[in-house]
């Protein structure tokens, strides 16, 4: 009559586990809907400053990406340890920016070009003068809004 | 032979879970759940070529200079300043309302001039940025918590439309100049 000798004398029926693929694609298809493949290798090391009065950034599909910094351990060989700017895949120079923004507004329709953002992703120890460089560059290609990517933190 | 016989056999679905798992972990390895956060801020358009520089009109006492130069020291209305203090000044200066003669008439008119040399580094630079944008939105939530008694973000678009009306970020920079000599 008591628990026990219930229990040991069937022993444990054995869980079902049919339902286990379900519960596990369920997942899956969780993790493939919200996933967002990275998309550029960096070649740049980028630590990014921290900041309080930080904003998210509204639409991804809208913003482009400039990533400064000192190239990576393994390129270094090839390219030094200056700091570098990266467009997409390649390092490339400041002259470069307009073409960038130019081609980057060609893929999005034109009702969206005004929302456009550019994102600069800059090492917190590089210089000033690359930084100012490269936004003279996104005036003079009129990309005017612009967001300075950091970190969530305090000083 | 023994299939035909018997109809098809049923296919082991016993490592359909396996498979899922599968997937599923490559798919948790590889994606960025990290949403991009940063300070928004607007480049003037490129002065055009035939237009002179007005800046003249505006009041010297409506303007708060912040520099920054080549050693990451600061420079704030003449005076070397620590970045801990650069909040504080920049809240007087704006919500001045004409009471001290050499800060501003009031927090519309307010400007906040920001220079910095190509030596600085952007660490710096970006504290600057975030220390003076914490001063606005300091005194925003003030007014916000005055007027309609909730938080500057907690407000609707109009109210916050209105709050931002009264405290407009000015945040001008300079055409970039080249003290420090090193870029």
């Amino acid at each position: 009559m008591s628990k026990f000798k219930k229990n040991g004398g069937k022993g444990m029926p054995a869980i079902s586990t049919a339902s286990l693929p379900d519960i596990v694609f369920m997942l899956l298809f969780f993790f493939m809907v919200t996933t967002v493949m990275r998309e550029t290798t960096l070649f740049v090391t980028v630590v990014t400053p921290k900041a309080t009065e930080i904003k998210k950034m509204e639409k991804k599909s809208l913003v482009s990406y400039i990533y400064i910094g000192s190239p990576v351990k393994r390129m270094q060989n090839s390219y030094g340890t200056s700091d570098r700017i990266q467009l997409n895949d390649a390092f490339a120079d400041v002259g470069e920016i307009q073409e960038f923004i130019a081609t980057e507004r060609e893929a999005k329709d034109e009702k969206e070009v005004p929302y456009m953002t550019t994102s600069i992703k800059a090492d917190e120890t590089v210089k000033m003068g690359i930084i100012t460089d490269v936004k003279q560059e996104l005036r003079k290609a009129n990309a005017l809004k612009i967001n300075y990517s950091t970190r969530k933190g305090a000083y | 032979m023994a299939s035909k016989r018997r109809g098809l056999p049923e296919i082991n679905a016993g490592s359909m879970a396996d498979i899922a798992f599968l997937l599923l972990i490559f798919f948790l390895v590889t994606t960025t759940m990290d949403i991009d956060t940063g300070i928004a801020r607007k480049l003037p358009p490129m002065p055009e070529e035939d237009q002179p520089e007005d800046d003249s009109q505006i009041n010297a006492r409506n303007i708060y200079v912040v520099l920054i130069n080549s050693n990451n020291q600061l420079l704030v209305e003449g005076e070397l300043m620590d970045i801990s203090q650069l909040r504080d000044g920049a809240k007087k200066f704006i919500d001045n309302n004409g009471v001290r003669q050499d800060l501003s008439e009031n927090p519309e008119k307010a400007i906040i001039s920001l220079q910095n040399d190509r030596g600085t580094s952007y660490m710096m630079y970006i504290r600057v940025q975030n220390e003076l944008a914490a001063a606005y939105n300091e005194l925003r939530n003030i007014s916000a918590l005055n007027k309609f008694g909730e938080r500057y973000i907690d407000l609707n678009k109009t109210e916050q439309k209105e709050i931002r009306k009264m405290y407009p970020q000015k945040i001008s920079e300079a055409e970039p100049k080249n003290i420090g000599g090193n870029s």
